[in-house]
């Protein structure tokens, strides 16, 4: 609703729209305590901020300057609620969410602010609800996302997806953002849950409307959605009844998704069009191996292993390189996996990530050294972010025996 | 039984659209039990802020009530009751006065001809 609101009054006029769209919201509430929750609440409150931004146009078209292309439209009561009206069908809306997700992607802002503006602007998450999905504070995202307005603000018009140079400039850093809102989901840092499926989801639709764009839906935009899909099917085993977390080894495979298998497989083919090999399309082949393997003992970890080589090359980041050397254990034993581990350069940067600790864990636990395992899976314990990680580090430290 | 009508005044504008969903929720909670004691005759509805008062024989139109937003009547019900301390009583579990709004309540004037 923003993203539609602000494309009618123009970028600058941001707290406008979500003004409008508060103001909205809160008469919506109203009306329904009196008359009951309506069978489609959503489509009701966008006719309620329809109307609202029609007054507001009415009421302040002297005042304040709107989207310039737009304002000799708006200026004539003959053609306003025309082009109000045609703001809000289904097409215009998913329009606006794009432009407004390239317009979120601002080069001035750093990486996380762009996906903290997405979260808020685009997935509709309240200040607390982004400082939860980034395991920050309230007062940290509450002075941040302002100043990540102001950019977007300053910027005076709204991204236009129209022109096939500015987009593909600036569309590896909307996949970029996609990718670390779906991660935040999927591997977050989160206090109270493990996993984050909701974010999954919202980075899984921005994705499928970037792929709805003619010039979106490129070999990368496609992998990316393959990557997706492919781990977002392996969640329900993550996860299992009781909220306990489990690690690929040890999921009961039968409880994964393969309808978004199938789904992520046949995206993954659709990537595979051009000479681009972005690192959406390595890191989905190995989901995409995951996927396919019936069990652990069973995968692929040669075909694995040497993705992880590749993704070296694309993105050498000492995560990569961790589950590179994990990989590496597998395939040829946790004497090698150990040799890997301790080569990973900027090792340091991993000294507060659980799971680090935790692969020296397991390979000195196949090892037979349970001593040194135990130490291990204690300083992982002590590191860990959420019940469920103390839980399953918890269990890993019961195995060593000691 | 008489008929009173529920005046609401004041409504929060600075809530969070999670608290404004809290408080939906109790007086849709706050409703029921007025409906199922029989005691709400008609929910009444909710008023917009912006509005007109006509006044004096000019029939002067301007624009109102612009009263401090506490002040503002934003909504109604009809409300049946034994008496004026029965409807106060009843009037004292609305939500609004969780948020620093008032209730006002008032008698109907019935007169029998």
């Amino acid at each position: 609703m923003v993203a539609v609101l602000t494309r009618l009054f123009g970028v600058h006029n941001l707290a406008l729209a979500e003004d409008v769209v508060q103001d909205a919201f809160c008469r919506a509430l109203e009306v329904w305590a009196f008359r009951g929750v309506p069978e489609n609440p959503s489509a009701w409150l966008m006719a309620a901020a329809k109307n609202r931004a029609l007054d507001v146009l009415r009421r302040e078209r002297t005042i304040r300057t709107y989207e310039p292309e737009l304002t000799r439209f708006l200026g004539s009561e003959w053609t306003l609620a025309p082009v109000v009206q045609e703001m809000f069908t289904e097409n215009s809306i998913k329009d606006d969410q794009l432009r407004m997700m390239f317009s979120c992607c601002h080069p001035r802002l750093p990486e996380e602010a762009q996906v903290m503006l997405i979260l808020h602007i685009l997935c509709g998450f309240g200040v607390d609800e982004v400082a939860s999905a980034f395991v920050t504070t309230y007062t940290a995202v509450e002075k941040r996302i302002p100043r990540a307005k102001k950019v977007l603000a300053g910027s005076k018009r709204l991204f236009d997806t129209q022109a096939p140079s500015d987009f593909a400039t600036r569309l590896p850093a909307v996949q970029r953002a996609l990718y670390l809102l779906f991660n935040e989901g999927y591997h977050g840092a989160s206090a109270e849950f493990a996993v984050r499926a909701d974010l999954c989801e919202e980075a899984m639709r921005l994705a499928a409307l970037l792929l709805g764009h003619p010039l979106g839906a490129t070999p990368a935009t496609y992998a990316l959605s393959a990557l997706m899909c492919l781990n977002k099917a392996r969640l329900p085993a993550r996860l299992d009844a009781s909220g306990k977390l489990n690690s690929l080894f040890d999921q009961d495979r039968s409880l994964w998704d393969q309808k978004l298998v199938r789904e992520g497989l046949q995206l993954l083919d659709l990537s595979a069009n051009g000479s681009e090999l972005s690192e959406y399309h390595v890191e989905a082949g190995i989901a995409a191996v995951h996927a396919s393997a019936p069990s652990a003992q069973s995968t692929n970890w040669e075909e694995i292993v040497s993705l992880y080589n590749t993704l070296m090359t694309i993105r050498p980041t000492p995560i990569v390189a961790l589950n590179r050397a994990i990989a590496i254990g597998q395939l040829d034993g946790p004497k090698r996996g150990l040799e890997a581990l301790r080569r990973i350069a900027d090792a340091e940067r991993l000294a507060r990530y659980p799971f680090y600790e935790a692969a020296f864990g397991e390979f000195e636990l196949q090892s037979g050294r349970t001593q040194l395992a135990h130490q291990h899976f204690s300083a992982a314990l002590a590191l860990s972010r959420n019940p469920f990680e103390r839980q399953f580090f918890g269990q890993r430290i019961a195995a060593c025996g000691v | 039984m008489s008929d009173f009508t529920f005046l609401y005044r004041g409504r929060d504008t600075n809530a969070s659209p999670e608290q404004m969903q809290k408080t939906m929720e109790k007086w849709r909670a706050w409703f029921k039990d007025l409906g199922e004691k029989g005691h709400l005759k008609d929910i009444g509805h909710p008023l917009e802020n912006a509005g007109k008062v006509v006044k004096g024989k000019q029939k002067a139109v301007t624009d109102g009530p612009f009263a401090e937003a506490k002040d503002v009547v934003g909504g109604f019900s009809l409300i049946q009751a034994r008496d004026l301390d029965h409807a106060v009583e009843l009037s004292k579990s609305c939500p609004i006065l969780d948020v620093g709004g008032s209730v006002e309540v008032r008698q109907i004037q019935v007169i029998n001809m």
